[in-house]
């Protein structure tokens, strides 16, 4: 049951970074539009490695309990 | 005529959803059971033949050593999931059709064994009906016996079981095999996690080419007959723009240099293009191939742990390797740093750093491609889970109408998952090893 408790509690954690990292984004695309695509990019990158990061702990937390 | 033309989608749809309708239920339909003498009385507790439901509480279908495999129990989402998304010594393809493998075993005190998994004789659910020195075949994987009594020969088995136990607050599943009401116990292969993911040292070690092996060949070759016809394409149009499978692959191809290797790695860049490419277009591909649901894909290769484990174990060789001696001093003794800090500080984090980073490498890759196997799993499990594994149509035609959008917007996500863990392991490869060249260029900082 904690085993649950603590994905969850990951899964918190990678909202809140991927929320901050998607709030961000869409405020320097609002102050240069002409850069969208490189924001874009950027954003799914570092998207990826903060969710990388959390599915970490959520696998951890498959396996041991 | 224009009607079916207009509505050819619509009405695949529907002739689908009819097939599905058209099936016989579940209710009392068992495996046919072969022969009378393969229904051995089990302690007296005998599972009842056609016509029972197997829904029955559990004294029918369970013996001293646990549920019967061959009673269909009920289902459970998690364990099919996990058995999924776990490696097998044969091929499952569909129904009771499975494609043998070959096995490559080996016993200490009993030698290496050669086989294939067809001489265990496995008709229902890949459980072999006969054991072959020692060795048998339950659900698709090879198992041994614990006893040293059947090292040697050809055994019939009538039944396999298996049951739960709890072991240091972990759930354990024991297998046995049942011989003429007699419980036997098994035994999995050998594993080196050393009991964390339920592994541990047993009595054989398993070198077959499973599942996952036959996966990684079937890619390795796939992508040399592609990479080979677009390499003579390009020398042989050299000058002219590609076109055709060149086409498509040289943006792969240069984004790679332009934008992974040349920014991080420099000037040498070269030098580690091939293995950039190669870990690149290995994973991309075992990744896509572990996404098709039918045979010869859906093995799901990269979400297992063992080869993620060797993929970083090459990075971290070759940026360890290819470290000089600017590299190695600021890990050890990091210039413009107090002498006391290093010691205390700086340098054991750094050489947990050195260990860390191919670390979260494989654990990253892992970990993505595992956890979206394991939803798109689930959700295809709604289906079985609202229909009652077969009992009930129309919770099932339920399931299916939450679970198709459900699974194609998973799929969906799964395939950009892909692509972007790929391009994200050999991005963080080039920049470990970019930061292992790296040349002394900020001379004015420190000494």
């Amino acid at each position: 049951m904690y085993a649950a408790i603590g994905a969850g509690l990951a899964v918190i954690g990678i909202g809140l970074g991927i929320g901050q990292i998607g709030g961000k984004a869409m405020e320097a695309i609002a102050r240069q539009p002409e850069a969208l695509g490189d924001i874009r990019s950027n954003m799914i990158l570092t998207a990826a490695l903060v969710e990388g990061a959390g599915l970490i702990a959520m696998i951890l937390s498959f396996f041991v309990g | 005529m224009t009607a079916i033309r207009k509505y050819w989608i619509s009405l695949i749809f529907i002739g689908l959803t009819a097939f599905v309708y058209a099936q016989p239920g579940h209710e009392g339909h068992n495996h046919p059971q072969p022969a009378p003498q393969q229904q051995s009385t089990d302690t007296g507790q005998h599972p009842e033949a056609v016509g029972a439901t197997p829904h029955d509480p559990p004294a029918a279908g369970h013996s001293d050593c646990g549920h019967l495999l061959s009673e269909e129990p009920e289902f459970n989402a998690g364990d099919n999931a996990v058995h999924h998304i776990a490696d097998a010594n044969a091929i499952h393809v569909i129904g009771n059709t499975y494609i043998n493998l070959p096995c490559i075993l080996y016993a200490p005190g009993h030698g290496w064994k050669l086989t294939t998994t067809s001489t265990f004789d496995a008709h229902h659910h890949g459980n072999g009906a006969y054991s072959e020195d020692g060795y048998v075949l339950v659900h698709g994987s090879v198992m041994r016996f614990q006893e040293e009594a059947f090292a040697q020969g050809r055994v019939k088995i009538d039944d396999y079981a298996h049951q739960e136990k709890e072991e240091n607050g972990k759930t354990k599943y024991l297998y046995s095999a049942i011989i003429n009401g007699q419980c036997h116990p098994l035994l999995a292969k050998s594993t080196l996690d050393g009991g964390l993911m339920g592994g541990g040292l047993t009595n054989f070690y398993d070198y077959s080419i499973t599942r996952n092996v036959f996966t990684m060949l079937l890619t390795v070759v796939l992508l040399f007959f592609l990479f080979r016809s677009a390499a003579l394409a390009a020398t042989r149009r050299r000058g002219q723009a590609p076109k055709g499978l060149q086409n498509f692959l040289e943006p792969f191809v240069t984004f790679i240099r332009d934008e992974v290797a040349k920014p991080s790695i420099g000037p040498k860049y070269e030098k580690y293009m091939p293995y950039l490419l190669s870990a690149f277009f290995f994973i991309l591909g075992l990744n896509l191939v572990g996404q098709i649901p039918f045979f010869p894909g859906g093995a799901n290769v990269t979400g297992n742990i063992s080869i993620t484990i060797v993929l970083a174990l090459i990075t971290f060789l070759i940026t360890n390797l290819s470290g000089n001696k600017h590299y190695w001093e600021h890990i050890v003794w990091m210039p413009g740093v107090p002498a006391i800090l290093k010691i205390l500080l700086i340098t054991p984090i750094e050489i947990l750093g050195v260990f860390l980073k191919p670390i979260t490498l494989l654990l990253r890759l892992f970990a993505n491609i595992s956890a979206g196997h394991i939803v798109i799993l689930s959700f295809v499990s709604l289906i079985f889970i609202l229909g009652k594994a077969g009992e009930s149509v129309g919770g099932s035609v339920g399931g299916m109408v939450m679970s198709i959008p459900l699974t194609l917007f998973m799929s969906a996500l799964e395939l950009l998952v892909a692509f972007l863990q790929a391009f994200i392991f050999t991005m963080l490869s080039a920049t470990y090893i970019g930061a292992a060249i790296e040349e002394h260029h900020h001379a004015e900082d420190h000494h």
